[in-house]
């Protein structure tokens, strides 16, 4: 185990977030707390119905009632889109992709599909008009089960003549059949199937959106719970042909995102293209059971894999098949997150090139899904570290010792891996080993062997989870390969003001992540000034034009790095100026501690501060030189980043109620060098009890019928703090090479390791009963079946 | 997350809830602490269009000691019952109860005789009322009656309470050291119970109530009468869910719950022997 | 109808429907946003408020049910001249919030949590915490936070 020092100073401290004074005091603004007079409030008319023709809206009572402005069914505004709802990532040529309109017109096609709205100019007025628009449906039968929408039964969209929207294939082999020969050559296999259930992101803050049109300038301000500012402004602009340069996209304080304000909505292109219509500013607050029905959900899928080892249990080939639920339309990125996961199935293990995975995405009568926390690669570690457990359990050896044998050696980093990306730096063995250390694995192994003995009704079980994310989301040129949309570049821009303060303009938009304190802590080490001195703009694309936003832990890879490098830039021009000020050579000014200073000549020196007022008076600056402290990056990351780490969960399982009790987690992650440990351990955890959430609590179930039937909280168990543990964290630090900061990403970390710890640990809890795999959640009814199933329903 | 119109008028005493009930019949709702009601209407699966706040009447919030039993005024918070040192001494089991009502913020506003009335079986207080053999006071247009907790509970969300009749009061016969334990089965602390179970023994006595077993409050009489006659606990808990008849839902088949109820019910009446 | 509420120790009175919700009034008629809406079921407890005293969820109060009681919101608990309060403090050092859209009812509900169990362990302090829900922290350091606050 390597455990490299940190760097001094700044960086790395435990700072106190700056972002935390607002929000502690209900000084922070989110967008429903924004308060403009005259704003109109739009509320949506849902479809009670999984699937269902549209006959006819009537919405002569709703109009006239007290307050309302006006009502519009998806035919009255089948003129105000230039296009369709944005879907960025045909991840195929022939992928197929429903016309989806924020309001539909001929059909309903998930159960809270928008079919009318209201305006009116109080919430309680739209609210109540909802209640008075009458549409006639004609229900018709609804898909809700993957494989019986992949047989194309009842088809649920006609224009596209299937419910299969794409297959997606990714085969590596060293010769052809490499894959088929690892198999048939196996002295061990596993072969199984997963399924990843429906989630709700949940973000506690419900989305909302306030669009404020300048109707004789033209201009165009929409507010949005959004995570994704600039992306949202560029589709704004498509989707409803305005002018690019006329709209402003803010995210004010933003509760929570998960993915779930990844994405363009039809509440968003309403309330701007209402705006517009009507001159006034139109605004839309969701209600929780809105939220649950109509923001995008998180996996949905079926997962067949496959392993072959060799008599050691080393993985000779591995083999995959998915199924991905869509739901009923493809939003931003929904058909690219199975691909996601597609580079991970084989873990953090050395995987021949024997790996062949195909992905076949279909469309069913549910809330479309979209990426949430961790996007295709919690789904791909679960399946490859479930199936891990598997193997270890057929070959006889202990889960942990099958992964160190198949662990990818410190000394082959940077690696190669089978699928042609390079893996920067792990050590993967120091983490495990630390993870292992911390637990106590070897007394809770004897424990265990003392504990679950025939008839004990309390069985421990531990449960592990080694893996990787692909973060630093991403490389353009490998986001072009996979038919993305956009690239994966990061703008930042830091201006040193007259006075030595400094003003960070950022691309990323936080929403809990504390960008502001880590962006200041960064430029505060680089130009040797204090972070109070720093302020951070962001989320408002009128001060930050540029910018790809916050997701796929990629802020700090490519945004911090992208800062980092900026000030790097303002340090070089700024040497130019002191060097020409000192009469000295460039190359001989050292900068340290926020301050130039000639090699071997201590007392001609001049502060930053200094240069930075000589920047701004112009008066004395080095021929040709342009006046101001400011430069600008936009960065293009060379590669993802790779964190890594090991975590370990044990638990207790009552096999008479079903109920599993988490008695320890501990968490182990690398996130390379850390600029904040209080901020990473603060990811970690609530990554953690997300993925653990999934494991044991979350599901959004529907009914044959296509019904969601939890559509609130009291329904969708979003489990509270007295129903999780506490999280141990510790790391290991193995600074990525690929970036000055040394720095990989931990937003996902937690949700990525923590789903499959806990289900292997369940079901090593239940091992000596028969049991070898426990569906998702690991619900005590669900876990007691299981049982009872295993026993021959002795039970 | 709004709820549609109504009327809402104050009562300052239960006379006078009494009277505007009967004045408005059966549009009108009675509102307590509103922990019950308030949320359905913001889902507008409740639209009363009048509300009679019964919250302010002062008079029906108290715990008295009425030798044999403590009388609970209708309006009492759950946070009071839960505190109340005399609870805790003569009706441990209620005060232990009322604790797992909700969460803390529910308690503050929540009142027992709101959660009675609402008669929703998967609440706590409902089957531990019908456990300890509690008397409902009824107060209606022409006085007050006693209703037996095993007499009031006629359904789902249905009691005998009539359109225009208040609970005023309830009364808990002390348990006189009777051991006792309350077993709350679920999945998030804050949550109903997928099954609860409210139980006392002593010496050859013994009440045990089962929270979420079928459309109403269950009184498990089989289990008592097994111990009556001797039975181990093992043996009688066994007969749990002879009087039940749950429903499957998102948390639990009915098989699950019979058997949970078994099983917590064994473990009730282990812990209240000691 | 007309209701008075003191709100942060300052009365206000505003003429609402009846089924205007407190934390409508709250947010709406008196404009304090700091208390937040997170559900529509009592389920997330975001906008828990002291009323007399004691926290409860203001979306489960009708506005008229406070009419002549005492409200604090979380805009009420620093100190006039900017101190935060000591839960409030104790969150910001102990990393005790991320998005901070849960935060001000979890602030509001750990401070009736202490003042009725000052020295909570830490399984109290889970529980006590139950009606209320955060995506972001995974509770670890909420907790953590309540339990520094308590040793003072």
């Amino acid at each position: 185990m390597t455990m490299t020092d940190q760097p001094t100073g700044v960086l790395g401290s435990r700072m106190l977030r700056r972002e935390d004074p607002a929000l502690l005091t209900g000084e922070a603004r989110y967008t429903a707390d924004l308060v403009v007079p005259g704003a109109l409030h739009l509320a949506m008319v849902r479809s009670p119905y999984a699937r269902a023709r549209i006959v006819s809206v009537d919405t002569a009572a709703a109009v006239t009632m007290p307050g309302v402005r006006a009502v519009y069914s998806g035919a009255d505004l089948a003129d105000t889109w230039a296009g369709p709802m944005p879907c960025a990532w045909p991840v195929t040529e022939d992928m197929k992709n429903p016309t989806h309109l924020p309001l539909a017109v001929s059909q309903a096609n998930y159960v809270g599909d928008a079919v009318a709205c209201v305006i009116a100019e109080t919430a309680e007025a739209a609210r109540d008009a909802v209640e008075a628009v009458v549409v006639e449906y004609e229900p018709l039968e609804a898909v809700i089960d993957l494989e019986d929408a992949l047989s194309d039964r009842v088809v649920i969209h006609d224009e596209i003549g299937t419910n299969r929207s794409y297959t997606w294939d990714l085969k590596i082999e060293e010769t052809e059949g490499a894959c088929d020969a690892a198999f048939a050559a196996a002295a061990y296999a596993v072969k199984e199937r997963y399924i990843q259930q429906r989630l709700i992101p949940a973000a506690m803050e419900p989305r909302a959106v306030l669009a404020v049109p300048q109707p004789f300038g033209g201009d165009m301000t929409l507010y949005s719970a959004t995570q994704v500012p600039h992306i949202l402004k560029v589709m704004t602009a498509l989707t409803l042909g305005i002018p690019e340069h006329q709209l402003r996209v803010i995210a004010p304080a933003v509760g929570g995102g998960f993915g779930s304000k990844l994405n363009v909505y039809a509440e968003e292109l309403l309330c701007v293209a209402l705006a517009k219509r009507h001159g006034v500013p139109v605004r839309w607050t969701e209600t929780r059971s809105e939220g649950c029905q109509a923001t995008i959900h998180g996996r949905g899928q079926i997962q067949d894999i496959e392993l072959a080892a060799d008599a050691n249990g080393r993985l000779t080939g591995l083999r995959v098949r998915l199924i991905g639920d869509m739901g009923a339309y493809l939003q931003l990125v929904t058909p690219g997150v199975p691909l996601l996961g597609a580079f991970l199935y084989a873990g953090v293990y050395e995987l021949p090139k024997a790996f062949d995975f195909s992905c076949t995405s279909v469309f069913t009568n549910m809330t479309p899904t979209d990426a949430y926390r961790g996007a295709g690669r919690p789904e791909a570690t679960y399946a490859i570290e479930r199936a891990m457990d598997s193997l270890a359990y057929e070959i006889g050896i202990d889960p942990l010792e099958l992964r160190r044998r198949n662990f990818i050696p410190t000394e082959k980093f940077p690696y190669e891996a089978y699928t042609g990306l390079v893996y920067d730096s792990g050590n993967h063995d120091g983490a495990a080993t630390l993870a292992a250390e911390m637990v106590g694995y070897d007394e809770l192994r004897e424990r265990q062997r003392s504990q679950n003995v025939p008839g004990a009704t309390k069985r421990i079980g531990i449960g592990l989870s080694t893996y990787f994310e692909m973060c630093g989301l991403a490389p353009s040129r490998v986001l072009a390969s996979l038919n993305y949309g956009a690239g994966g570049w990061e703008a930042a821009t830091v201006r040193v003001l007259p006075t030595n303060k400094v003003q960070v303009v950022t691309g990323t938009s936080p929403h809990g992540q504390g960008h502001e304190t880590a962006w200041s802590m960064i430029v505060a080490e680089k130009l040797g000034i204090s972070p109070d001195d720093v302020d951070v703009l962001h989320s408002d694309t009128a001060i930050a034009p540029l910018g790809l936003d916050t997701y796929g832990s990629r802020s700090l890879a490519v945004g911090g790095v992208a800062i980092a490098m900026t000030c790097d830039k303002v340090v070089d021009k700024a040497r130019q100026i002191a060097a020409h000020l000192l009469e000295a050579n460039p190359d001989d000014l050292e900068f340290a501690g926020g301050e130039f200073s000639v090699a071997g000549s201590p007392d001609r020196s001049m502060p930053l501060a200094a240069v930075a007022f000589e920047a701004f008076t112009a008066h004395n600056l080095p021929d040709g030189m342009e006046p101001n402290l400011e430069a600008h990056t936009t960065y293009d990351p060379p590669n993802f980043s790779w964190p890594f780490g090991t975590h370990i969960c044990v638990v207790e399982v009552d096999t008479e109620t079903g109920e599993t009790e988490v008695l320890r987690y501990v968490a182990v992650d690398d996130c390379g060098n850390q600029v904040n440990p209080l901020i990473v351990d603060g990811q970690v955890h609530g990554g953690v009890i997300q993925g653990l959430a999934q494991a044991l609590f979350e599901e959004a179930v529907y009914d044959s019928d296509g019904n969601l039937r939890t559509s609130t909280l009291a329904e969708y168990l979003v489990p509270a703090a007295s129903d999780v543990p506490p999280v141990i964290t510790g790391h290991t630090v193995t600074p990525s090479p690929t970036n000055q900061l040394g720095v990989k990403g931990v937003g996902e970390a937690g949700t990525i390791a923590a789903t499959p710890a806990v289900i292997n640990a369940v079901v090593d809890a239940l091992s000596g009963l028969g049991v070898r795999n426990v569906p998702m959640p690991a619900s005590p009814n669900t876990v007691w079946s299981i049982i009872n199933a295993a026993q021959g329903g002795s039970q | 997350m709004i709820p549609a119109a109504f009327d809402y008028v104050r009562a300052s005493s239960a006379e006078e809830a009494i009277s505007l009930l009967g004045q408005y019949g059966d549009e009108a709702k009675l509102l307590a602490g509103g922990h019950s009601l308030i949320p359905l209407m913001k889902l507008r699966l409740a639209q009363p269009t009048v509300l009679v706040d019964i919250g302010r009447v002062s008079d029906l919030s108290y715990i008295r000691d009425a030798g044999d039993h403590v009388a609970i005024g209708a309006l009492t918070r759950h946070m009071d019952v839960e505190t109340s040192p005399m609870l805790l001494e003569h009706v441990p089991l209620l005060a232990h109860a009322t604790s797992h009502v909700g969460d803390p913020q529910v308690r503050h506003r929540g009142t027992i005789g709101g959660s009675l009335a609402h008669a929703d079986p998967a609440s706590d207080l409902p089957a531990t009322t019908l456990a300890l053999g509690a008397t409902y006071v009824v107060t209606g247009p022409n006085g007050t009656r006693e209703v037996a907790a095993s007499d009031f509970y006629q359904g789902y969300l249905t009691s005998v309470l009539a359109a225009d009749e208040l609970l005023t009061e309830i009364r808990v016969p002390k348990m006189n050291g009777a051991g006792w334990s309350f077993q709350k089965f679920n999945r998030r602390a804050q949550d109903w119970a997928i099954v609860g179970v409210a139980a006392w023994t002593r010496g050859s006595e013994s009440g045990v109530g089962l929270v979420n077993m079928a459309s109403v409050p269950v009184l498990a009489s089989s289990v008592s009468s097994a111990l009556a006659s001797g039975s181990s606990i093992a043996d009688a808990a066994a007969l749990a869910a002879d009087e039940a008849d749950p429903q499957a839902d998102l948390n639990a088949s009915v098989e699950y719950r019979q058997h949970l109820a078994r099983v917590l019910t064994r473990r009730a009446l282990s812990e209240a022997a000691g | 109808m007309e209701i008075t509420v003191t709100i942060n120790g300052k009365a206000h009175t505003a003429d609402v429907e009846p089924r205007t919700l407190l934390v409508q009034f709250i947010r709406e008629s008196v404009g304090l946003t700091g208390t937040n809406i997170g559900c529509d079921t009592s389920s997330c407890g975001a906008c828990s408020i002291h009323l007399d005293g004691e926290a409860v969820k203001s979306c489960t109060v009708l506005a008229v049910q406070a009419d002549g009681h005492d409200v604090t919101t979380i805009e009420g608990m620093a100190a006039a001249d900017g101190t935060l309060h000591p839960m409030q403090q104790a969150f910001m050092e102990n990393h005790g919030l991320q998005c901070g859209y849960c935060t001000p009812g979890m602030v509001m509900a750990a401070t009736s949590l202490l003042n009725e169990n000052p020295n909570p362990t830490e399984e109290e302090v889970r529980i006590g915490l139950e009606g209320n829900l955060c995506r972001c922290t995974g509770y670890h350091n909420i907790v953590q936070s309540v339990l520094a606050c308590a040793k003072g």
